[in-house]
């Protein structure tokens, strides 16, 4: 029907767009962070409806948790800073990986990318969490691996698939004349990747990268189900010692708050680079 | 004519070449002597622009041989006996195909300095002479975006000659630019040619291949139909299919 035609071509469009990013785009939008807001105050109201007389108010109560969830919040960057610190790293080579000329090499990659991108997420987190030991002993020195670090390589999985798919779309994306015109300049293979190629990629890899960015800092609170003590657990721990299940919206909603406020930005800001650089190229 | 006393420095003999199924070139054999000005014409899709990336080793062959000065391209193997090939003949693109992150002085400079590990200084010296040379020691600090096509595509030529090629390849090089800017590029290639360069050019220029070149080769099908001095293909072409195309191009 000529009405679906819009929409079905905006939806081709941004498929294309994730194709070549290599992830899928997250779209926050302004209304996202309303209809946080309006569930917030519902549930504040809620809270306060079923409070008893001698309860503090559900605002002082929220007030009194914040120093400790804002705490777990910190937990939270911090993971998301070190597992895409290490997805990025790891995702850079398996990227290059992907185009190898080797072909042992290549199909190694390429079956490395799509085991850690299409396993779920938190699937992969419980494997580190449960696989790997609690300590190592090296040369009779006992490391200890606290849970956070197992959570944290758990998350850099996906991301090192996913930022590794990024490297090979863009390397993908940059035409084919590149390469010819370095080969006769006499460039060899490495040097071409290294000085011609890469350069050119990084402008087109920032936006997805960062996009990636943010639905990592999201996904962060899964590890509150293996217990790390980062906002998600923090939360919870406090709603028992509170006690109150009126509290549950409230206290949910406003978790959900910070973490849009921290998203929201990036999100925007990665809209504005895509548009910038569409123009250009 | 030169190359009837000058060593040949180019030896294309019996190449084939197909991609998959299409034989591109069915048997394509010519000379270039050293110093001598080549151009091939002829209509599109018959094999021209292979040709020139068979010379250099962007595209293998499946028989004949080419000799260029001291290489058999068709015997280089390894990716180290191409770049030893390439570091003696360049290639300007149509498409120019500058790096469009460095400054028109850093694309000269870049070859020199990282494949043939020069002294950076000499290295700009010589890159800001070239710029000179094409007329653009001005635009040296401009990115590609910046420049026009016929500026983009001297510094593509500036770039090749830091090189200090044997022989240079030109795929036409003038077909993307508009009228006005063709000339400033076919007066560089002019000078070049007058200064004893080896060229062979893949041209839709006629006037300036009947001016430039000291043999034309017209190929069609995948086959040289017919050579000669500018002067006798251009006015007195033996073969229908050279007659055929050139009344309509001409």
């Amino acid at each position: 029907m000529p009405v679906l035609l819009p929409a079905a071509e905006r939806l081709l469009r941004s498929a294309m767009r994730e194709r070549a990013s290599g992830a899928r785009a997250l779209q926050l939008t302004p209304a996202h962070g309303a209809a946080l807001l309006v569930a917030f105050v519902l549930g504040c109201g809620i809270a306060q409806a079923q409070a008893r007389s001698y309860d503090p108010s559900i605002l002082a109560t929220i007030w009194k948790w914040t120093p400790l969830l804002a705490r777990g919040f910190a937990f939270n960057l911090a993971i998301s800073f070190i597992a895409m610190a290490i997805g990025t790293v790891a995702g850079f080579f398996l990227g290059f990986a992907q185009i190898s000329l080797f072909p042992a090499v290549k199909r190694g990659a390429w079956f490395t990318m799509h085991f850690f991108r299409n396993a779920p997420w938190l699937v992969l987190l419980f494997y580190c969490m449960f696989l790997l030991p609690f300590q190592v002993t090296v040369f009779g020195v006992t490391i200890p691996i606290p849970d956070w670090t197992k959570a944290t390589l758990g998350l850099a999985l996906p991301v090192m698939a996913n930022v590794s798919e990024i490297v090979r779309g863009a390397i993908q994306s940059i035409p084919t004349t590149q390469w010819e015109a370095a080969a006769s300049l006499a460039f060899n293979r490495r040097q071409t990747q290294w000085m011609i190629i890469f350069p050119q990629c990084i402008k087109r890899m920032l936006p997805p990268w960062m996009n990636l960015y943010a639905i990592l800092t999201m996904s962060t609170v899964l590890a509150s189900i293996v217990g790390v003590n980062e906002m998600m657990t923090l939360t919870q721990r406090a709603l028992s010692a509170e006690n109150r299940p009126g509290l549950l919206l409230a206290f949910y909603s406003y978790v959900l708050l910070w973490f849009f406020v921290y998203c929201y930005p990036i999100a925007r800001w990665t809209v504005r680079l895509e548009a910038r650089y569409a123009v250009r190229q | 004519m030169p190359e009837a006393t000058a060593e040949p420095i180019v030896v294309v003999d019996d190449v084939h070449q197909s991609f998959g199924e299409v034989e591109v070139l069915k048997g394509v054999s010519f000379t270039v002597a050293k110093g001598g000005v080549v151009c091939i014409i002829g209509p599109s899709g018959s094999g021209k622009s292979t040709l020139l990336r068979c010379i250099n080793g962007l595209v293998p062959i499946q028989r004949g041989s080419i000799r260029v000065a001291n290489f058999d391209v068709h015997m280089l193997g390894s990716d180290k006996e191409k770049i030893a090939l390439r570091k003696e003949v360049s290639m300007v693109f149509q498409q120019y195909n500058l790096f469009p992150h460095k400054t028109a002085l850093q694309n000269v400079m870049m070859a020199p300095m990282h494949v043939l590990k020069e002294n950076p200084g000499e290295v700009r010296e010589r890159a800001i002479a070239l710029l000179t040379k094409v007329g653009l020691a001005a635009k040296q600090d401009a990115y590609p975006g910046e420049l026009s096509g016929g500026q983009q595509q001297r510094v593509a030529i500036a770039r090749s000659l830091a090189m200090r090629p044997e022989v240079m390849l030109f795929d036409e090089v003038t077909a993307a630019l508009d009228p006005e800017t063709v000339k400033e590029v076919l007066n560089t290639i002019r000078g070049l040619a007058q200064e004893g360069m080896t060229c062979i050019l893949v041209t839709h220029e006629m006037r300036f291949a009947r001016e430039i070149a000291d043999e034309v080769h017209f190929t069609d099908g995948g086959r040289i139909v017919e050579s000669g001095p500018p002067a006798e293909l251009f006015d007195r072409p033996q073969m229908d299919r050279t007659r055929a195309f050139l009344s309509q191009v001409l």
